[in-house]
């Protein structure tokens, strides 16, 4: 049993490693999550984020470096590092003939709940998922969003006091999906999230901190705020239009030389933007301007700036 | 405790799915009524003889289902999240093989009491036979414990067809001693046949627990051999 400090992070990795043969997947990570914070591991399909995770949970064995949970070594103690955790996979994990207060009751039981407080919690969670109503079905007879949302409630109904939470609203609707944010947001400070996510807008809503990963390795680490604010202060307008030719695009040039055509028309990077002088020269040429704004940076800019491709590829 | 939490689970799944639950009541059933009809060509398929070896292959495709269902749940994401449970290797394998207990339980005394209107007798002491079958079903739910560990879904149909075969050569409808050679020896090194000697023993002869001690020895030492295999390949299948 590793010693436990009340002053240790909720959890610290120090270079830690996991390479499949050749292939390097998580490359000597440094990372420290304070108790209470939502931190999210921001990255592309196979960056790495998901076997992070599953050596923090004692799924897989690093082969190098080393990670505590809670003061605990997920090397030399496992079933204390257990005990502290949960983890809501990346797939739904339900048991499908089993319904969903039978599956909240077995987590809670498997953690070590005695019936009533196991019985109690269950009701609390569907309710509070919305699943009161289907809660003696089995479970393979309902929908996608009912699934997921009892698949993240299983990894609640144990209390634990660090919370993985494995890509919580992939391939869900947009209504699930804010139900599962306004939840998670509801849990900030009272426990530690980990969320792995490649939806930019998930981590920049919900984190206190993000880690973005690239090749298995931690490329940029902040608050939102920080990241976006490392990568440039220079405003950017857009320009929504119809008509747009390429000998527009080239007069605009002329005038700023930081203009880029994209779907819907153009975006112009630079200090001191005219409207005005965009329009006196788009209109002769036959160009309508349909809106304009001024846009803020997004963490999408962020991975660009630092990886060198988008997060959405 | 926990344990307890996860064979609840185990034992649902098993009592939700009713036609393999059937099937694997029923088959041997059909088996001994079958088998038990050519009592009159020859004197082996007598029920006393027969019984005890149809319920050794009914533990077999017990074993199977255990295999089946905890290869199954390794190919699930379910699996992943049991498996961040605060449960030691120990405490998952008996979550996994405790529901087939009961199954087994009432696969042999359905057995046996069908062989019973059929003309089984018990000269010796019942307990005895039912002592000898329980440590048997624990041996080949063990050994399911270790296939499903080890295997994915497709080759366990092969690992059920070789202990079947060895079961069945282990004495299960034939008598070893009258076919002699490779699979006396065979039989005598496995502990299919000393497990049926020793039921037949105290069930045609009334041998008592001294008489069929030696026989007991081997059933016992292999099933403590699995039962300790079975924790450690289910520990290395807990870690990729």
């Amino acid at each position: 049993m590793s010693s436990v400090t009340v002053e240790s992070p909720a959890i610290q990795t120090v270079a830690l490693t996991k390479r499949f043969g050749g292939i390097v997947a998580v490359d000597r990570v440094d990372l420290t999550v304070e108790r209470g914070e939502l931190f999210s591991l921001l990255g592309p399909n196979g960056a790495g984020k998901t076997t992070t995770i599953k050596m923090l949970c004692c799924l897989t064995r690093p082969t190098g470096g080393s990670a505590s949970i809670m003061g605990h070594d997920i090397a030399k103690a496992p079933l204390s590092v257990k005990a502290v955790i949960d983890v809501s996979p990346q797939e739904t994990a339900i048991a499908g003939n089993l319904s969903a207060t039978e599956n909240l009751m077995l987590m809670a039981r498997l953690h070590g709940f005695d019936k009533r407080v196991a019985q109690s919690r269950s009701e609390e969670l569907l309710e509070m998922m919305g699943l009161s109503a289907r809660a003696n079905e089995k479970t393979k007879k309902l929908s996608g969003g009912m699934k997921r949302r009892l698949s993240i409630a299983m990894a609640l109904v144990s209390d634990p006091e660090v919370l993985f939470l494995d890509e919580p609203t992939l391939g869900l609707d947009p209504q699930s999906r804010n139900s599962i944010w306004a939840y998670i947001e509801g849990l900030k400070g009272a426990k530690t999230i980990v969320l792995t996510t490649h939806y930019l807008e998930e981590a920049d809503a919900l984190a206190d901190r993000i880690a973005i990963i690239d090749d298995g390795r931690v490329v940029a680490l902040g608050t939102p705020g920080e990241l976006k604010a490392a990568v440039s202060d220079t405003p950017v307008i857009v320009v929504e239009t119809t008509g747009l030719t390429e000998q527009a695009v080239d007069a605009l040039r002329e005038i700023y030389p930081q203009v880029r055509r994209f779907e819907a028309g153009l975006e112009i990077e630079g200090d001191d933007i005219s409207l005005y002088e965009i329009e006196d020269c788009l209109r002769p040429r036959g160009v309508t301007i349909q809106a304009t704004h001024r846009r803020r940076v997004t963490l999408d800019d962020v991975f660009l700036e630092l990886t060198g491709k988008q997060l959405r590829e | 405790m926990r344990a307890i939490a996860l064979a609840r689970r185990n034992f649902m799944e098993v009592w939700r799915d009713p036609l393999s639950l059937g099937i694997t009541i029923g088959l041997p059933i059909l088996m001994l009524l079958v088998l038990q009809a050519f009592g009159g060509v020859d004197a082996f398929f007598t029920p006393t003889m027969l019984t005890p070896g149809i319920v050794l292959f009914g533990f077999v495709m017990l074993m199977f289902s255990t295999a089946m269902t905890l290869s199954r749940d390794r190919e699930t994401a379910l699996f992943s999240r049991l498996l961040t449970a605060p449960l030691k290797p120990k405490e998952f394998v008996a979550g996994y093989s405790l529901p087939y207990l009961p199954v087994a339980i009432i696969l042999a005394a359905a057995l046996f009491v069908i062989g019973a209107f059929l003309g089984l007798e018990i000269s010796g002491n019942a307990g005895l036979v039912v002592m000898v079958l329980l440590v048997m079903a624990v041996f080949y739910i063990a050994l399911g414990m270790i296939l499903g560990s080890l295997l994915p879904l497709a080759p366990l149909s092969g690992a059920y067809a070789v202990i079947l075969l060895l079961t069945i050569f282990g004495g299960a409808w034939m008598d070893l001693a009258a076919i002699g050679g490779v699979f006396q020896t065979m039989g005598n090194v496995l502990p299919f046949a000393h497990a049926l000697d020793a039921i037949r023993d105290v069930m045609a002869e009334g041998a008592g627990l001294g008489d069929i001690a030696p026989d007991l020895y081997w059933v016992i030492g292999y099933t403590a051999l699995v039962a300790v295999l079975a924790v450690f390949a289910f520990k290395r299948r807990m870690l990729e």
